[in-house]
Formats: structure tokens, sequence, C-alpha cells
């Protein structure tokens, strides 16, 4: 897919942006039509007035016209007025029914999904009435194909914006002051979401894997996440975790079923089965996890992430246990 | 068709409505804005010296040393209060409110905050006041939070980058007038007693051998 597919407002896969394309294409059919029509217009007198430039400089360019002629111009003018404010007030109209239809009343049976903005990463959290049955995962968003879906959105540290274009227009993660928007998604895909609002040194850098899926897939994804890490099934696997453990990494992350339980960055419990890193900037292979972990500010400048140092050995096996997390 | 003469006709009809330029024409380009701009660039060079003292703030920090930073050894048993504090050691993070306002972070994310407030203390000393049971010297509260300290406070060594270390310290001390106070923080977004970082009266800090009443 090209990104003109997956990060596109023209190309909608929910009820929302649909109406938004919709919208998009109503005010851009109707701007062009003026648009050509203006051009022509704006060429048929020049050419006519081409002729009638006068030799002589010390006369005014433009002569003074007719009596008739003024009063026939003043007509024109005075409709093609009233006709830009009529269509003017025509596409408000449309653009008050579209804003109506996307914010429209919630289904209060939707899935709640609490999205938490950082600099520059995503914290997403499924609700659930029962605390041990929410799911915090990072940077990734799964959603059921034909499901409402209920977005809780908040901030941490300045202002920053919901944005999937493929699913529904913009929203403000504003801090102290929490934000809702709603959507359908109706086809399955993969899209990519991205931070709309400045934010900070990494802001171009703070995006989102979205993936629209079939309930029965939505479900067997977010039953996977719930369960905690997987035990270590290697002596590889069980001295990355000493590693992890041991290291500054449980300062900040958390991986549910270990001691590491902090909130500084984005949650690791399955971090194997992610498809990017560091919030859709790096795709989710070994070596980029590996250059990550030891020197992230190298790839993400002004991260909040410091450089690590450890041997290769440790490496290596922190490497093999982050790898099975899925 | 004569452009030429029309534009140049026009020109200096709607110039001579502009005063400075004369009624004979149109000044040089050039001499114009040389005119206008000479006051300001005179502000230039002031400007300069502002920013000769502008702050750093790196975005691709160096690798951390915390493992093998060489820590002021106060005794390999008792760390304690009778100890003979060194040479002062400069922190540089001490001039700069980005690394102050980053160690107030950390202060906050690695929950300094559980046990001595902000500031105020709790289960820990209080660290805004002048008493001080193992130093105020940045090099000794570097190595009380590395270290540890034997009633109670963990040690962070291996747990936190050396460079996010001396932020934190840098901010610790600026809690009671020790850092630089032109570039401490100025506004708090928690409710605290006292005031702010910045404006705190540098009192004067004794090493009190007595710990801290809990
Ligand atoms: C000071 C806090 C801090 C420490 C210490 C830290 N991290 Fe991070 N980590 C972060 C933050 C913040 C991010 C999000 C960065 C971003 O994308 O902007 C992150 C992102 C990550 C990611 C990518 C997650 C994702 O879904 O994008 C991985 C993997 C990771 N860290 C592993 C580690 C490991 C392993 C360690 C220990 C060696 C470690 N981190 C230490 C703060 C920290
Ligand atoms: C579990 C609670 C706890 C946590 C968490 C904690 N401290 Fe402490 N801290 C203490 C206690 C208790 C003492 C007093 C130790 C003693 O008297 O031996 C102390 C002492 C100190 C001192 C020495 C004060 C003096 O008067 O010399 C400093 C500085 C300090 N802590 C800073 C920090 C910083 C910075 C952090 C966060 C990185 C932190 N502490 C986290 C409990 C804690
Ligand atoms: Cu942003």
């Amino acid at each position: 897919m090209s990104a003109a597919e997956f990060q596109s407002a023209l190309n909608p896969a929910a009820s929302e942006s649909a109406h938004i394309a919709h919208l998009w294409w109503i005010f851009f059919w109707v701007t062009l039509v003026i648009f050509a029509l203006v051009a022509v217009f704006l060429f048929i007198a020049i050419l006519r007035n081409l002729r009638r430039v006068p030799d002589d400089p010390e006369r005014a360019i433009i002569p003074e016209p007719a009596q008739a002629t003024e009063s026939r111009a003043t007509k024109v003018v005075s409709a093609l007025v009233v006709i830009t404010v009529l269509i003017l007030f025509a596409l408000l109209i449309g653009d008050f029914f579209t804003g109506n239809a996307i914010y429209a009343t919630p289904d209060p049976k939707a899935l709640a999904i609490k999205v938490t903005g950082h600099q520059w990463w995503w914290e997403v959290q499924y609700q659930d009435p029962q605390p041990s049955e929410i799911v915090t995962t990072a940077n990734e968003i799964h959603v059921p194909v034909g499901k409402a879906v209920k977005l809780e959105l908040q901030s941490t540290d300045v202002i920053h914006s919901f944005w999937v274009p493929n699913i529904n227009g913009k929203k403000d993660l504003v801090p102290g002051h929490p934000t809702t928007t709603w959507f359908t998604a109706r086809r399955a895909g993969e899209f990519r979401g991205q931070c709309a609002e400045y934010c900070g040194e990494q802001h171009a850098h703070m995006r989102m894997v979205f993936v629209a899926e079939p309930p029965d897939a939505f479900s067997n994804w977010l039953s996977a996440q719930k369960k905690p890490a997987p035990e270590p099934s290697s002596d590889s696997q069980r001295r990355g975790r000493e590693v992890f453990l041991a290291s500054q990494c449980v300062m900040c992350h958390t991986i549910q079923g270990t001691k590491a339980r902090a909130t500084l960055g984005p949650d690791l419990t399955h971090i194997g089965a992610r498809k990017m890193i560091a919030a859709g900037e790096l795709p989710n292979t070994r070596g980029y996890l590996a250059g990550w972990i030891l020197n992230a500010p190298a790839l993400k400048p002004g991260v909040r992430m410091p450089p690590n140092q450890m041997s290769a050995d440790d490496l290596n096996a922190l490497l093999d246990y982050l790898e099975s997390l899925k | 068709m004569n452009w030429k003469t029309n534009s140049r006709t026009a020109r200096t009809a709607t110039c001579r409505s502009c005063r400075p330029f004369g009624p004979h024409g149109v000044r040089h380009p050039a001499k114009t804005l040389l005119g206008t701009c000479l006051p300001y660039s005179l502000l230039l060079p002031v400007l300069l010296l502002f920013s000769c003292e502008r702050e750093e703030r790196p975005l691709v920090v160096q690798p951390p040393l915390a493992q093998d930073a060489s820590l002021p050894q106060i005794s390999d048993l008792v760390p304690g209060p009778k100890h003979n504090k060194g040479p002062s050691v400069a922190n540089p993070d001490e001039n700069n409110s980005w690394m102050m306002a980053e160690g107030k972070r950390f202060y906050e994310a690695y929950n300094c905050v559980g046990c001595h407030a902000h500031g105020g203390g709790g289960m820990g000393p209080a660290l805004m006041d002048e008493k001080w049971i193992y130093g105020y010297e940045p090099q000794q509260v570097y190595a009380t939070i590395v270290e540890g300290r034997p009633n109670g406070m963990p040690s962070f060594r291996g747990k936190i980058s050396n460079d996010q270390l001396w932020e934190i310290v840098a901010y610790v001390r600026s809690l009671s007038g020790l850092a630089n106070q032109w570039a401490a923080n100025a506004r708090d977004d928690h409710i605290k007693g006292g005031s702010p970082p910045n404006s705190i009266p540098e009192g004067t800090p004794h090493n009190s051998s007595e710990p801290q009443p809990r």
C-alpha cells in the first residue's frame, strides 16, 4: 500500500471519515468549477483589453467607462456577490451536517479506549469495568470493524492531536482536560496515525499503527494482550529478563508479570507482537531494537529514553527476551 | 504600446506622496534599505551578547556511566556524617534550567516524591531545608542517590543514567537554594508549601549529625 492509501483522508475506512471525504469532494468540485469559470473570464478580459492599451503614455491606462457599461458591471458584480454568498452558505450547511454526523450521540455500548499522549509516543488503554481486564499497550491501536469506539483522550505533558486520517478528523489531547471522540470502522485494514499538533522536537515521529480487523481477530488480539508477559522459555531469555530487571529499564517501563511497573515509557508486556517501535518510527526487527536500546537518542534525537551501555552477551539475551514477549 | 513609460509614470506618481523620497523620483533602493536598517543593525551586537550565555540543550546525550562513575568514597562500611568532604565537584547542570526541569521530572517519575514529597519530606528527610545528614555538595548528593543510605534511602546504582543523576542532583540542591537561582525552576505544578526553587533564599547548609525525626 502506498502512503496515499494508508494515511489518507480520501481513502475512508470508517463512517466518520467517509462523511469527511464526501464533504471534501463536494468542496473540491464546487471550488474547481468556480476556479475554472474565474480563469476563463480572466482570460477573456485580458485578451479583450490587450487591444485597448493606449499608445499615449500620459493617458490613463483604463479609460473612463461609459455610463451604460458602468451600470451593467455593477449589476453583474452584485449578482456574483449574491451567488458567492449563496454558494458559501450551501457549503456551510454541508459542513454543518457532516459535523453533526461525525459527532452524533455516542453508542453507550461503545468500546472505550483511553489514549494518553506523551512526548513522543501514545499510551493506549482498553477500558474495562474490571480493573484486571484493562489492557495497556502503546503506539498500536486495534479496533473491531463494525463496532462503535469511544476514544478518551488525555495528555501528560503538552497538547498533542490524535489523527488517523482514514478513520476520523483530528482531536486534540489537552493536558488536564480530557476530550472524547467516536468512530466506527467499516472495513479492515492497517493505517497510520500521526500527532497533528506540534509538541516538540520529535513531533514528526509521533506516529501510531492503527489496525481495523474483523471482530474475531480483534478479540483474539485483545485476549492475548490481557495475559501477563510469557515466562522465558530458554536460558538466554531468562538472562535477558534479569538484565532488564537489573538495569535502568525498570525505572521507566512495565512488563506485566514482573517487578517492572513504571509508566514513564511505553508498556513492553507484548513488545514482541508489535509491528513498529519508537512510535511508528522504526520496524520492530532485532537490529532496530538493538540500536534503539543502545542509543535511542541517536535514532530519535531528544527522545525521553537514555542510551544504555551493556555487554554484547547481555544485549543479545535482552533482545531474545524482548522478542519472546508476544 | 509603451509599457515602460506607463509604469514609470505610475511609480513616480505614487512616490510623490511619500515625503522622504522627494519629488524628483526614486531614491536608490539600497540606500533606503541601509537608512532604515542601520539603527536596528546596531542593536544586533547587543542581542548577540545575550545569546553568548544561551543555555545548551543537547539532544543527543552521551552514553551513561552510572556503573563506573567514580564516587567519592565516604567509608566502606558506614556512610555517615563523619566524613571529610573533599573538593567540591562543579555540576554544570546547576546553571541550566532545562536540566533542572528534567531533574524535577525524574524526581517525580522515579518516586523520590513518595518518600521526600516535593522537598518537604515524609518518610525520608526534607530536602528543602539547610540540614544535611550526608552532605550537600553535588558529589555527596550524587553519592547518596547512587549508594543509598542505611536508614531507608534505597540505592539507585545502575538504575539511573549518569546524565539523569546529575540533573536530579541539580534539582535537589535547587530545592534549598543551592543551585543557580537564575536558572532554577520558577513554577510548580503541585501544591507545595514554601517558595519555588528560583526564589528560595540560600540558607547556611550544614551537616547535621543527628538523624531526622520520623
Ligand atoms: C528514562 C526512562 C527510560 C528508560 C530508563 C528506558 N526507557 Fe525505553 N522508552 C522510554 C520512552 C519515553 C520511550 C518512548 C520513546 C518514544 O517513542 O518517543 C521508550 C521506548 C522504548 C521501546 C519502544 C517501545 C515502543 O512500543 O515504541 C523499547 C523496546 C524500550 N524503550 C526498551 C527499553 C529497554 C530495554 C530499556 C533498558 C535497557 C529502556 N527502554 C530504558 C523511556 C525509557
Ligand atoms: C523508600 C523511600 C525513599 C525513596 C524512594 C527515596 N528516598 Fe531519599 N531518603 C530516604 C530516607 C529514609 C533517607 C534518610 C536516610 C538516612 O538517614 O540514612 C533519605 C535520604 C536522602 C538524601 C540525603 C538527605 C540528607 O539530609 O543528607 C537525599 C539527597 C535523598 N534521599 C534524595 C533522594 C532522591 C533524589 C530520590 C529519588 C531518586 C530518593 N531520595 C528516593 C528515603 C527515600
Ligand atoms: Cu505532536
